[in-house]
């Protein structure tokens, strides 16, 4: 055990740290839940991309620098620090992207990855059906083979951003006869397609923040399967759990709102003095944070010796998506009357966005599979407990 | 920047835990239980024999030199078999403090040198917790007086031994007075070395704390799978599973937390109170979880004298306002996190 930094690694936090000094926005950008707003996000990827800034992990030649996973630690402790916009391609780049580096060819891998990290390329994911929640197996929508093309029939939901993003991957079963996690395969369409209609789905925060795609008689090439045909879902779920569950939400995020969220307190008694609840929630939230990020490094440190990590996954995203909702459902209490008034109201706090993140966290034990089945798997997997 | 342990260390732990395994099953805790004295000098013999109680007493007096870390891994293995000893208090807690007192302090030595050899108990009364562990078997009580450092035969205490739900818990009050002819440090190097004592004594309770988390899973895991009703085993529920998962889960993120905390006190980090005051909480609350899921699991016969959950389950719940309540070590971590200009955010998750 040694938690040094080495001298490489100080000096890389110092180049990210001067880099993100000069180029992070002084005014915040959009909501990159609107047009607008995505359109700004996309060009800060840009410029991320441009610094080599974008995907620190990936190599080199697909648009990265090759940095360890501690390096990525330090870049995102830096990122989030110093207040840079939310990313907005993250589906794509924290979900797909890692299952390209796996299973993709050589070719498919330098066509999407570098359009990718430059956000040339947006990303949305489509999983869900309408009956094809959490019971993902259960996917409907078909792509059948028609000489060298799959022909699309069907129906996804809940994809983020979808009604601005230019690209969805998700699963599509390919043997119309095959039945659950058997013959599907994990496809990328582009959302321009001929017979592609995607209808936005209003959320919580009143923007389009997700939609539903429908597929009608949508072709694509053969090429645009990942991995081999009918082998989907061994794609699919080879490379979710690690992502899921620590590179999706890295431990910088939940430390740097944990850190605003003292200062809120602090603001708070300044004006109205101690409350021992409050403080108890407050310090609970700290140690929370920075229990998940020990946790980040000290998993990071397992996998740098090549110790696989499964179920433990499932934990984590668990861990982070309930340390989310009780920080902001603990600055909802500190604000008091102010938390329900929305960023453009006069006597509205730190322009709204504790009540914004409020609304996000409450999907965050929803999505990327429910904390029901994340319970489960840990359950199944780790504890060995039977299947019911 | 490496946050994992070496096969080395690990091997310790797992041969650690074969030879409690062995030497220590539920039977013989609660035949221990049941003595006047709660102890086993047998067992006791038997550690020392394993160079147990000379893991921390410097190489020059016959011991080991290891460190805090080691002991992250050794107090979780003296918790998952609810060893009835407080040998930590003599190999860890006590060494530590008699190997940070000036080499020229009449009997440091000596004792140290009996420590490792395992001929010794010694007691600690810090004052943070009222009551004193097994001062009643001590050879030596180190006493904390007004930052004064002082060693005193248990003959020269006045001990009133009070009986604990944990019955291999054996706890007396003390009381104590101070004269020169006792004391081994004065207040002003006192005051840092009872600082540091005070973080060994918090850090054993949590590492000992989460091996009790552990086994207190792993009962009520076995239990799960074996009790059936409805036709199925419980374990199948989603009911159940789930409980189980978050004990999994609060056990997964106090173990960084405890590592961590061991890793800031070995190398003498500022911070080292904040961390260590955070493993106490993230490890005794992972083991109040398990119990209260675990008698849930199972069922009446969680709470029963019978089923060997409560063994673990006492100790846990005792240990939780042992070396300071979770208020004293909130207010640790408040003093730090909440002041002026606080060190906080994502560039000071390995302070800067």
């Amino acid at each position: 055990m040694q938690l040094k930094y080495t001298d490489n690694q100080n000096a890389f936090r110092r180049e990210v740290r001067a880099w993100l000094k000069e180029n992070v926005p002084s005014k915040p950008l959009e909501s990159y839940d609107t047009r607008e707003g995505f359109e700004q996000h996309r060009a800060w990827e840009g410029k991320l991309y441009e610094s080599r800034l974008s995907m620190v992990m990936w190599p080199e030649y697909l648009g990265g620098r090759g940095c360890d996973l501690i390096e990525w630690l330090i870049f995102e402790e830096e990122y989030y620090a110093a207040g840079a916009p939310m990313r907005v391609n993250q589906n794509g780049q924290l979900l797909l992207g890692p299952t390209l580096m796996e299973f993709g060819t050589e070719d498919q891998k330098r066509r999407f990855l570098p359009r990718m990290a430059s956000s040339q390329d947006m990303w949305a994911q489509g999983w869900s059906e309408p009956d094809a929640g959490s019971d993902m197996a259960a996917i409907r929508s078909k792509a059948i083979r028609d000489g060298d093309e799959f022909v699309i029939n069907g129906q996804k939901t809940w994809s983020t951003r979808a009604i601005y993003a230019d690209w969805i991957f998700g699963l599509f079963r390919t043997d119309p006869n095959s039945k659950r996690h058997h013959g599907l395969s994990y496809l990328v369409v582009p959302l321009d397609s001929p017979g592609v209609s995607v209808r936005p789905i209003k959320a919580l925060n009143g923007k389009d923040a997700f939609a539903e795609v429908f597929f009608d008689d949508v072709r694509i090439p053969l090429e645009n399967c990942i991995g081999a045909e009918g082998q989907g879902w061994g794609v699919a779920m080879a490379t979710a759990g690690f992502e899921r569950g620590l590179l999706l939400r890295s431990p910088a995020r939940f430390q740097e709102t944990a850190r605003r969220l003292v200062n809120l307190y602090r603001l708070y008694v300044a004006e109205h003095g101690e409350s021992s609840s409050l403080r108890t929630a407050v310090l609970e939230s700290w140690m929370g944070a920075e229990a998940y990020a020990q946790s980040a490094y000290h998993t990071v440190g397992l996998v740098n010796r090549g110790v696989k990590i499964g179920a433990e996954s499932s934990i984590n995203k668990v861990v982070w998506s309930e340390l989310d909702l009780k920080m902001h459902e603990t600055a909802m209490e500190i604000l008091g009357a102010h938390g329900e008034l929305s960023g453009d109201a006069p006597e509205a706090v730190d322009g709204g966005s504790w009540l914004e993140g409020f609304l996000f966290a409450q999907a965050g034990p929803i999505y990327a599979g429910t904390n029901e089945i994340q319970r489960n798997i840990v359950a199944e997997r780790m504890l060995g407990l039977p299947r019911a | 920047m490496d946050f994992t342990f070496t096969e080395d260390q690990l091997a310790f732990k797992e041969a650690i835990g074969r030879f409690l395994m062995v030497e220590a099953p539920p039977e013989m805790l609660r035949e221990i239980w049941e003595t006047d004295e709660g102890r086993s000098p047998e067992l006791r013999r038997k550690m020392a024999e394993q160079g147990l109680t000379a893991l921390s007493v410097p190489e020059e007096q016959g011991g080991l030199g290891m460190d805090d870390v080691a002991w992250s891994l050794l107090t979780q293995e003296l918790g998952y078999y609810a060893i009835p000893d407080s040998m930590a208090d003599t190999a860890y807690v006590a060494a530590g403090l008699l190997a940070a007192l000036p080499e020229a302090t009449p009997d440091r030595n000596a004792l140290l040198e009996r420590i490792a050899e395992g001929s010794i108990r010694i007691a600690v009364a810090h004052g943070i917790s009222p009551l004193v562990a097994d001062v009643h078997m001590a050879d030596k009580v180190l006493v904390h007086y007004e930052g004064e450092v002082h060693l005193v035969s248990k003959e020269a205490l006045a001990c009133q031994r009070n009986t604990s739900i944990d019955s291999s818990r054996r706890l007396s009050r003390i009381q104590f007075q101070p004269d020169s002819s006792s004391r081994i440090l004065g207040a002003e190097a006192g005051t840092s070395v009872w600082a540091e004592t005070l973080n060994r004594g918090v850090l054993a309770v949590a590492g000992q704390s989460l091996g009790l988390a552990q086994r207190m899973l792993d009962l009520s895991v076995d239990y799960a799978v074996q009790r059936k009703q409805f036709g199925k085993p419980i374990g199948s529920f989603q009911a159940v599973k789930h409980k189980m998962a978050d004990v999994a889960g609060a056990i997964e993120f106090a173990k960084p937390v405890l590592y961590r905390a061991a890793y800031a006190l070995a190398s003498g980090e500022a911070r080292a109170d904040l961390h260590v005051s955070h493993a106490k909480l993230a490890c005794c609350k992972a083991a109040w979880l398990s119990a209260r899921h675990g008698i849930q699991v199972h069922g009446a016969m969680g709470y029963t004298w019978e089923a060997d959950l409560q063994m673990f389950m006492k100790r846990a719940w005792a240990l939780n306002a042992s070396w300071g309540t979770r208020e004293f070590h909130q207010n640790r971590i408040a003093d730090i996190v909440l002041s002026d200009g606080a060190p906080i955010g994502p560039q000071f998750t390995f302070g800067d």
